[in-house]
């Protein structure tokens, strides 16, 4: 199924993508952070879907809003987030963290207007209904060594996670 | 068996003492006095045991007449001798001083009468301590006691009677001081106390006298060595060695001029006055002289000193005695004026009348101040004699058994102390030919002066007319059983005691004296050279001459006498305000005897510095004054000027450091490496958040790098 | 403006990332500064998605998976840091901690 009205959808997902990124860096309570970065992620998992990629949506979907997000809250709520709230909530370099920030993003528009012409006009089709087939094709296949090593590193961090946060070992 | 376990005597009463103080406040009143009471008694019999079997030990032909002697271990120094000293003539001494036991008939009779006394005395206690606090304490410092005066009997050193010697006057200081919530007792503690120092630091340079001297502190040895003709009669060395011991003699048995802090010792629980400073403690002074006889008879000034001491205190405090109006106090005074007639007779040499005298003494002082104890319970805590008055049948016990012991301290035939007085008053006449024959005089009128304030105070407090209020004249009772059996058995002893010194003129064979003889054979030899000499100068033979002795004892016989008829006619009506014979017919002596010679005032003016003579403060707070003067003055002025030099020094030189060291020479280099670190800590500040502007900077320079390129 | 190229994808992307490098550089909550993190990793997604969609290939959608691991463990291992030093130092606030100078 093609997308239909690609732009309007683009730039309303794009919108609440921006403001939900902005809600996140200016909030006080991490928890309403946390509610805008979900927002965020729904829509940028829309905007998968406007790419061909349902199996990264799904994924997006699932791990980052469902797990991830799950993970933030939690954390959110064993911290006590009284007192950090009460207080200033940007330290003593933010003047020169949002000066980088805009230099990097001047350069950014710098180098988009100079390298405007490098991609092709039309973008290839795809084919859009073995898309997961593929992806697993290719992970199974092609990425197996990184794909284990994956695994490796989740199981990694899922020790490291537990002997930091466990109180006695 | 009795004999090797001797150290089990002492032992006793300190396992008694140990319980009281660690578990005593848990226990019942009952449990004190089996614990406590049981040690004595069982050391009482552990006592007449090892005593029984020394007599029959000593009378086997190998140890004719020696003293037992057991060592348990060495306490201070050691065997093998790593520490000697040398003493006089060079030659190395070990330093050391044995926990060891030494049983001779000497150490046989304090043994028997402390123990014995001390039961009879822990006996009382208990019904005279019935209704008071402190009953566990008061029987742990007892037991204390005990065990202190035993291992001060026992002692085989010098050193070990010493630490007995400490023992019974800190038992002493405590048991004054037992009520201390009264201040009069605990300065009178304090005061029996720092007057004993006195004494112990004449006691202990003695003691350091003989050790150089005789390189030994055994009293086996010492005796040995002074026995072995080493040294000759009047060595200086000696002289000064006896009479610092007997500076230690006086202040612990209350001579001239350290007896004061007798009479106020009577702050204490009434069995206390009656065990330690009557019976047993007060003559550990002369327990000492007389375990020190071979070397006080090397000495004969000392033993002039001594003889001259004794019938000085013992006049002076009888002539107290005559006036005082508390019933205790009466009885402090007599027992300092007992202890210098023991004083007198070892100083004119007749050291087994000393002791003999002791031996009665123990028995009727000991009745005296627990019939006193008794009446005072009996008229509820009341001492002063001028509120009593007619107890006489009211509390007939009381009554009977103080009037045997006062037959006995007046010296009355048959009763105890007739025996021994006179024995000491006959040897005082008879001695080295009559050399002290003044003493007879000063002894005599003595005699006179006890009968006198004996009776005197039988006849205020048990006849005459009641002159207590109402209320106290209701409450007098008889004392329990527990207070009146002692006072019964200690007026049989007060009675029966003397017939053991039943002298030779009388048809007796004087057992005690022969049972002395094996301690002070050696004593008598000297004295019997030393007399032949003194008697050859003087050109006087004096025979042993029973007529002189009996016309000597009638006359003792009349004093007393005499002094119980003066009190008969003076107090034996005697009602609400009666008077005072002394003070009706020479006012100013009453008011001086009153005042005790003002003595205690004396030592306030002079030795104490608590009164003021004019504007100058004299003694120790004198000393003290004048010491803070010169302290605040002197002393402090020199200080406060070095502190101000240093001050100023100071000052000068922290500027100098501060600006200039620190200035230039350390903080310098230290300001331009920090100056010159800074850009270098830019990197480093420990921040995650600067390290992410770092990289964002980093990546900047980066994508303008390759962007721009 | 009818046509949504992958410059559209980019610039959004961008756009995102800086919006997380704010947010890293600036907050001083620990938790807000992890989210900034994820939406760093965000953008990155999606220029690797977008990428894939103009080459036609799934590699970068194999990418993007990958960044949405290394994402949760990052998440979980530093959540745990988190918890460790709020219970060492009773407070969530980073720049009160710059131990790291040592």
């Amino acid at each position: 199924m093609a997308p239909v009205a690609t732009p309007f959808f683009f730039y309303l997902l794009s919108g609440i993508m921006l403001i939900g990124g902005i809600l996140v860096i200016t909030r006080k309570n991490p928890v309403h952070s946390a509610l805008a970065l979900i927002v965020t992620l729904l829509a940028q998992a829309s905007i998968y879907l406007m790419l061909y990629a349902p199996f990264v949506a799904g994924v997006q979907i699932i791990l980052y809003a469902g797990g991830i997000m799950v993970l933030f809250l939690f954390v959110i709520m064993l911290v006590s987030i009284d007192r950090s709230i009460k207080e200033r909530q940007f330290n003593s370099q933010w003047v020169v963290g949002i000066i980088a920030a805009t230099a990097l993003g001047g350069l950014f528009i710098a180098a988009f207007t100079k390298g405007d012409k490098i991609f092709p006009e039309h973008v290839l089709p795809m084919v859009e209904n073995d898309n997961t087939q593929n992806i697993a094709t290719l992970l199974y296949g092609q990425y197996m060594f990184a794909f284990e090593i994956a695994s490796l590193l989740l199981l990694v961090a899922i020790i490291g996670a537990v002997v930091m946060a466990k109180k006695r070992i | 068996m009795f004999l090797t376990h001797i150290w089990l005597i002492p032992l006793l009463p300190a396992v008694g003492a140990a319980v009281m103080f660690f578990f005593g406040r848990r226990l019942q009143k009952a449990t004190v006095s089996a614990v406590c009471v049981g040690s004595i008694v069982l050391a009482f019999i552990l006592a007449c045991g090892a005593v029984w079997q020394y007599s029959a030990w000593s009378s086997t032909s190998d140890n004719f007449h020696k003293p037992y002697q057991t060592i348990l271990c060495t306490w201070l120094g050691s065997d093998t001798g790593h520490l000697n000293y040398r003493t006089q003539d060079g030659s190395p001494a070990p330093l050391q001083a044995d926990v060891g036991f030494l049983l001779d008939p000497l150490s046989s009779i304090w043994l028997l009468f402390v123990t014995g006394v001390g039961m009879l005395i822990h006996i009382y206690s208990t019904g005279y301590m019935a209704h008071e606090g402190g009953y566990y304490r008061f029987f742990g410092y007892l037991n204390l006691f005990m065990f202190s005066m035993l291992t001060l009997i026992l002692a085989n050193n010098y050193v070990l009677l010493f630490v007995g010697w400490e023992g019974v006057g800190l038992c002493s200081y405590l048991l004054i001081g037992f009520y201390f919530h009264r201040k009069s007792a605990s300065d009178a503690a304090a005061k029996a106390f720092i007057v004993n120092r006195i004494g112990d630091a004449g006691f202990l340079l003695g003691m350091f006298f003989i050790a150089w001297y005789f390189g030994s502190l055994r009293f086996i040895e010492v005796t040995h060595i002074a026995h072995s003709g080493r040294f000759s009669i009047g060595d200086p060395i000696i002289t000064a060695a006896t009479l610092l011991l007997f500076v230690g003699a006086c202040g612990k048995s209350a001579q001239l001029p350290l007896y004061i802090w007798l009479p106020d010792a009577m702050e204490g629980p009434t069995p206390v006055s009656a065990l330690i400073h009557a019976a047993t403690m007060v003559t550990a002074g002369v327990y000492m002289v007389a375990r020190s006889n071979a070397l006080f008879v090397l000495a004969p000034t000392s033993m002039k000193t001594v003889a001259i001491v004794g019938a000085l205190t013992a006049i002076f405090a009888a002539s107290i005695g005559l006036v005082q109006n508390d019933i205790k106090r009466v009885l402090a005074y007599s027992t300092v004026s007992q202890l210098g007639y023991m004083f007198l007779a070892l100083g004119v040499g007749a050291f087994a009348a000393g002791v003999f005298h002791v031996f009665t003494h123990a028995f009727f002082k000991a009745l005296l101040f627990l019939g006193a104890g008794s009446v005072i319970h009996s008229m509820s805590g009341e001492q002063d004699m001028r509120n009593m008055g007619d107890l006489g049948h009211r509390i007939p016990i009381t009554h009977r058994t103080m009037f045997i012991a006062t037959l006995a301290i007046a010296g009355i035939f048959p009763f105890a102390g007739f025996f021994s007085k006179d024995a000491i008053l006959w040897e005082t006449w008879s001695r080295e030919g009559g050399a002290y024959r003044f003493l007879w005089y000063v002894g005599y009128a003595t005699a006179l002066m006890t009968a006198f304030y004996m009776f005197r105070l039988m006849y205020l407090t048990f006849h005459g007319r009641p002159r207590m209020s109402h209320e106290a004249e209701h409450h007098i009772h008889e004392s329990p059983m527990s207070m009146t059996v002692p006072l019964i058995v200690l007026a049989l002893c007060a009675v029966g005691t003397g017939w053991l010194g039943w002298p030779h003129s009388l048809g007796g064979s004087d057992r005690f004296t022969k049972f002395l003889e094996p301690v002070f054979a050696g004593e008598a030899r000297v004295l019997q050279e030393e007399g032949r000499t003194s008697q050859l100068v003087a050109g006087v033979e004096e025979q042993h001459n029973s007529s002189t002795e009996w016309l000597l004892m009638a006359l003792s016989l009349a004093a007393a006498g005499l002094g119980w008829g003066m009190a008969w006619r003076s107090y034996r009506h005697a009602d609400k305000g009666y008077t005072e014979p002394i003070a009706a017919a020479v006012p100013p002596v009453y008011d001086v005897l009153l005042h005790k010679y003002y003595v205690d005032e004396g030592y306030d003016y002079v030795f104490t510095g608590r009164r003021k003579l004019g504007n100058v403060r004299l003694g120790v707070l004198g000393l003290g004054t004048a010491s803070a003067w010169f302290d605040t003055h002197v002393v402090d002025g020199a200080v406060n000027a070095a502190g101000w030099i240093t001050r100023l020094t100071g000052t000068i030189s922290s500027w100098w450091d501060k600006w200039i060291i620190d200035g230039i020479g350390v903080n310098g280099p230290a300001t331009l490496a920090r100056i010159l670190s800074y850009p270098a800590r830019l990197f480093e500040w420990g921040l995650v958040q600067w390290y992410a502007l770092v990289m964002t900077a980093g990546l900047v320079g980066f994508v303008f790098y390759y962007v721009y390129r | 403006m009818l046509h949504i190229t992958t410059l559209h994808y980019l610039v959004l992307g961008a756009a995102l990332f800086l919006l997380g490098v704010i947010g890293v550089l600036t907050r001083r909550n620990v938790v807000i500064v992890l989210m900034s993190i994820e939406l760093i990793l965000n953008a990155v997604n999606l220029n690797l998605v977008a990428f894939s969609r103009l080459w036609g290939g799934l590699h970068g959608q194999i990418f993007a998976i990958f960044v949405i691991t290394d994402a949760a463990a990052e998440a979980a291992v530093g959540l745990g840091i988190l918890i460790a030093f709020f219970r060492n130092k009773e407070t969530v606030n980073i720049d009160e901690v710059n131990l790291l100078k040592w």
